[in-house]
């Protein structure tokens, strides 16, 4: 619990707590790992029960769908820029890119949104069938996730302008952006299990 | 650290170049070729997974600090946890004769 | 929205309007017992805003022991409906929901709290810390609790209970065939205790593996803190199972989906697999933390060191391991394929190896020991010929094949009793009265626990003893009656008999609280068991810092290496620096409330005021990230002055066993 600063080290695991926290935090996507496990666990059992609705195929636009994974990659290339600026204690680049990794996801989340408006106009709503559901709930997770995590970030930032770079912020900035990986490493199983597979077959 | 003093990041950049390769290939496997579903699947997965150790270990920093070891074990127990679910659910639930 | 204010109060049942006025009556004495001896800033500043993990396992203990009650009146409302062949005390659907209640009470309210209340008290206190490595995050864990069990407690009153049972199975739990409100109790109310326990769960991990005292290594920690660490694993790999499939329950009930219906395409045993996924670790969850806990009673009363420590810790992570891996066999019977069968018979199988190295264990433990029969000792003892039995009537129920004779019969209620109970409630009781003195300050009366131990174990055995015959026999469970022909009624009775035993035996445990709360000697010292744990080394009541001076650890049962090698250090006044510790917190308390108001409302699926509500919680969250509270320094005189009022207290002090 003491505050001893150890400098040696990167700033966001220079105290106990940080190093307590970002270990806090692993163990939390551990958590989250279960989590989307068990949606894809569920995907997988009913994402052929389409019970006489539309399909995967009559429904997924490859090109839509690759928009938003390079939208969701490259904001993660850009939220590993910032903390890189980050641990070479430019505030400044740190800001832009973390401002960059938010329009990013800004652009992933609207192209979502647009793509379930889509399908609902179609008549493919979370009601049609077991596939729709689980559809509806896993891909809807996966983007309330980044949604809650650009609300996150904000706050971050609005600390970041306050406060400047201390052991705590940066132990913060550490810690979303791991979310961040997080999320893009999900949705690269989204793309592949739910997307790429179902347009396969 | 030696990491703090470098002005390029050049291990984001080969990384975030190898994501976009394997995105592409899984792409380029899943539709422009007539391999049986299973294979597709099973090449297509393994790609996934190379990039999520890839997004591990390149951007998530998950090889530093005084608890990698307790990070690893974390991520390979979750990791199994997860293949439990999903291989679990989906043999358990399809491999009885109620179906 | 239509709200139908009619159907908002449960009416009808004199037994349900008596807990209401009840209910109304114990409200407003509190309130005014509070006010009249000018309780309120004393409650909020000592205990509703409180991040001290012993605080908050004395309040986790404090639920625990309240809703145990609630879940043991349901339980007696059960033996009491049963005692005789087509009994009219309770109807069909009353019953339904009474052994709904019970098991989801005793379950997630009762024993998770008790046990993660054992947990926070003790675990600190065993690694040499301060506090635990999230202490707001403690807090909000437990406020979360609360206001989950207190959701589900109100449903009985206001709304109507949930009735498809602790499982709540599809079809049945659908909104086709519950059409009411009272299983979105069961889904809203166990997600928000969920979320609580699956931070419990995070925050134990991480004070176990970094929190730990110098010298401490994880193969000299104690075995109760092993335990906890295990647990906490299963904790963070099982309940976000939970909480995906009580979502998805939700989802299904209130916005239509199509997860677990016959229509849609939907498939109701998938509920099954994922309640089982996630509530077999449950077990394990329970009874690990309660293995830990006769471990450390055994060897303080054997006064030997833990036989088979590194087995013991190789045990326990096997069965972490394996008990993600057996969860079929809950549902052998829906028609799986003969290998899926068969893999989960060996898996289950399998089980029975660890622990029965950790039976053996104990018993080597106590192999030539000097055994004091103390009464936490004798709920040590009681312990293993009762889980024996429970365990090996487990082993009968994991064969595939014979699970067709067994499933929904009395047999597999007796089993789950048996291990339930002797395994989880007895290490509770040997908990209560081993640690009570470090919670308090007082020995909780030993010829009074003699009473509650003899009378709880007896009536124990009377009470599921015989549901084992009556179960081979053919009587199913969750049935509110039989008929005279079947012959059950002599077993039944007699069940019904041992139940009041039981619960003679409980209140005599709250009589005991009451007697030694008022009468008890306050002149003991830290240390009246002679015991082998940090714990022991500091002051009882626990002073708020818990230590003044970190001690060092070099083996393990550090405590009594330390006093076997006089190596107790006295005071130094000069070792002594100023302590930090963390600030106290309204947000965790505020939290919990918002979450109670967003989950009532969701249960009445008013969507919208649920919509409106849940801002508040974000309110919280954005409070808490601006919040840069730093905690605050206990300063030396303080801490000069707390130790020596202790450490000099000289003769006169009376041990309990020397």
């Amino acid at each position: 619990m003491s505050a001893k600063i150890d400098t040696a080290l990167p700033l966001e695991y220079q105290t106990e707590q940080n190093r307590m926290n970002i270990l806090g935090f692993w163990i939390f996507l551990g958590a989250e790992i279960v989590l989307f496990a068990t949606l894809f666990g569920v995907y997988g059992v009913l994402g052929h029960r389409h019970a006489g609705g539309p399909m995967q195929q009559d429904l997924f636009i490859i090109k839509d769908v690759m928009i938003q994974t390079m939208l969701l990659l490259t904001s993660s290339f850009t939220m590993g820029i910032a903390i890189f600026e980050m641990r070479r204690h430019q505030l400044k680049g740190m800001l832009v890119w973390l401002v960059i990794t938010l329009l990013l996801g800004g652009g992933f989340l609207y192209m979502e949104i647009q793509e379930f408006t889509h399908y609902v106009h179609q008549g493919a709503t979370m009601q049609t069938s077991a596939f729709l559901s689980s559809f509806f709930v896993l891909l809807g997770t996966h983007g309330l996730h980044v949604t809650l995590g650009i609300g996150w970030a904000v706050l971050l930032i609005i600390q970041l302008l306050q406060r400047g770079l201390t052991p705590v912020t940066a132990r913060k900035t550490f810690i979303i952006g791991l979310y961040w990986h997080f999320l893009d490493v999900v949705w690269i199983f989204i793309f592949t299990f739910v997307y790429l597979a179902g347009l396969v077959s | 650290m030696e990491k703090t003093t470098k002005s390029f990041p050049i291990s984001h950049v080969i990384g975030f170049f190898m994501s976009l390769l394997l995105t592409f290939g899984a792409a380029w496997v899943a539709l422009q070729t007539s391999l049986p579903m299973n294979t597709i699947i099973w090449i297509i997965g393994s790609l996934a997974v190379t990039q999520a150790a890839l997004q591990l270990y390149m951007f998530m920093h998950m090889n530093e600090g005084e608890d990698k070891a307790a990070l690893t074990i974390n991520i390979l127990y979750a990791a199994f946890i997860a293949v439990v679910i999903v291989a679990g659910s989906i043999w358990v639930m399809f491999s009885g004769h109620s179906h | 929205m239509g709200i139908n204010w009619s159907e908002f109060f449960v009416t009808g049942d004199p037994l349900i309007l008596a807990s209401q006025i009840a209910i109304v009556l114990t409200s407003v004495g509190a309130v005014a017992a509070l006010t009249y001896f000018k309780k309120w800033k004393w409650l909020w500043k000592d205990w509703l805003t409180t991040v001290d993990h012993k605080k908050i396992g004395i309040l986790y203990i404090l639920v625990g022991i309240l809703m145990f009650f609630r879940g043991g009146v349901d339980g007696l409302m059960m033996r009491a409906q049963t005692s005789v062949p087509e009994n009219t005390f309770l109807d069909a659907q009353h019953y339904n929901e009474v052994f709904t209640t019970h098991g989801v009470v005793m379950i997630l309210f009762v024993a998770m709290p008790l046990l993660i209340g054992v947990m926070n008290f003790v675990v600190p206190l065993q690694i040499g810390a301060r506090d635990v490595a999230f202490p707001q995050l403690n807090a909000l864990s437990f406020w979360l609790t609360f206001s989950g069990a207190m959701l589900f407690n109100i449903s009985f009153v206001i709304g109507g209970s949930p009735d498809a049972g602790w499982t709540s199975y599809f079809p049945l739990a659908g909104k086709e065939f519950s059409p009411g409100i009272g299983n979105n109790f069961y889904a809203v109310a166990l997600q928000i205790a969920g979320a609580g326990t699956l931070m419990s769960g995070i925050n134990f991990v991480v004070t176990i593996l970094k929190m730990r005292i110098k010298g401490m290594t994880m193969l000299k920690m104690p075995m109760f803190t092993w335990t906890s660490f295990i647990t906490s694993i299963i904790i963070v790999a099982s309940f976000p199972i939970f909480t995906v499939a009580l979502a998805l329950m939700t989802f299904d009930r209130i916005f239509g989906t199509h997860f677990f219906t016959i229509s849609g395409g939907g498939m109701d045993m998938l509920w099954a697999n994922l309640f089982w996924l996630w509530g077999h670790p449950e077990v394990y969850i329970v009874v690990l933390p309660a293995f830990g806990i006769l471990s450390e009673v055994i060897s303080t009363f054997a006064r030997k060191t833990l036989y088979g420590y590194k087995s013991m810790v190789i045990s326990i992570t096997l069965i972490a391991v394996l008990s993600m891996l057996v969860w079929v066999h809950h549902f052998f019977t829906m028609g799986n394929s003969s290998a899926a069968n068969s893999f989960f018979s060996i898996t289950t199988m399998m089980i029975a190896i660890p622990t029965g190295v950790k039976v053996f264990n104990w018993l080597f433990t106590m192999r030539k020991g000097r055994i004091k029969f103390t009464t936490a000792m004798l709920w040590a003892l009681a312990f293993v010929p009762n889980f024996v039995i429970g365990g090996v009537t487990g082993v009968m129920l994991a064969m595939a094949a014979a699970d067709y004779q067994y499933h929904n019969t009395l047999f597999l209620v007796a089993h789950f009793h048996y291990v339930l109970i002797p395994g989880v409630v007895f290490p509770l009781f040997a908990a209560f009265y081993y640690w009570w003195p470090k919670m308090f300050g007082y020995i909780l009366n030993e010829k009074i626990g003699k009473w509650h131990f003899w009378l709880f174990t007896i009536g124990f055995n009377l009470t599921f003893m015989p549901m084992f015959f009556l179960g081979l026999d053919g009587a199913v469970r969750r049935a509110y009656t039989y008929s005279e022909e079947t012959g059950f009624g002599p077993l039944m009775l007699t069940s019904a008999i041992g139940a009041i035993i039981l619960a003679a035996g409980f209140a005599v445990l709250v009589y005991n609280i009451y007697w030694s709360a008022r009468y008890a000697d306050r002149n003991i010292s830290n240390d009246p068991w002679d015991a082998r744990t940090l714990e022991w080394a500091t002051a009882s009541p626990v002073q708020h810092y818990n230590f003044a001076v970190l001690p060092e650890v070099k083996s393990l049962d550090a405590f009594w290496h330390m006093k076997k090698n006089n190596e107790i250090k006295t005071l130094n006044e000069d070792e002594i620096e100023e302590i930090h510790m963390p600030s106290n917190t309204w947000i965790p308390f505020y939290m919990g409330n918002v979450f109670l108001v967003a989950g009532f409302f969701l249960v009445f699926e008013w969507t919208i005021a649920a919509a409106i509500a849940s801002i508040g919680i974000f309110a919280g969250l954005i409070f808490r990230s601006f919040d840069y509270d730093e905690g605050f320094h206990v300063h030396k005189d303080e801490i000069i002055k707390t130790e020596s009022s202790w450490r000099n207290v000289g003769k006169g002090v009376k041990n309990h066993v020397s």
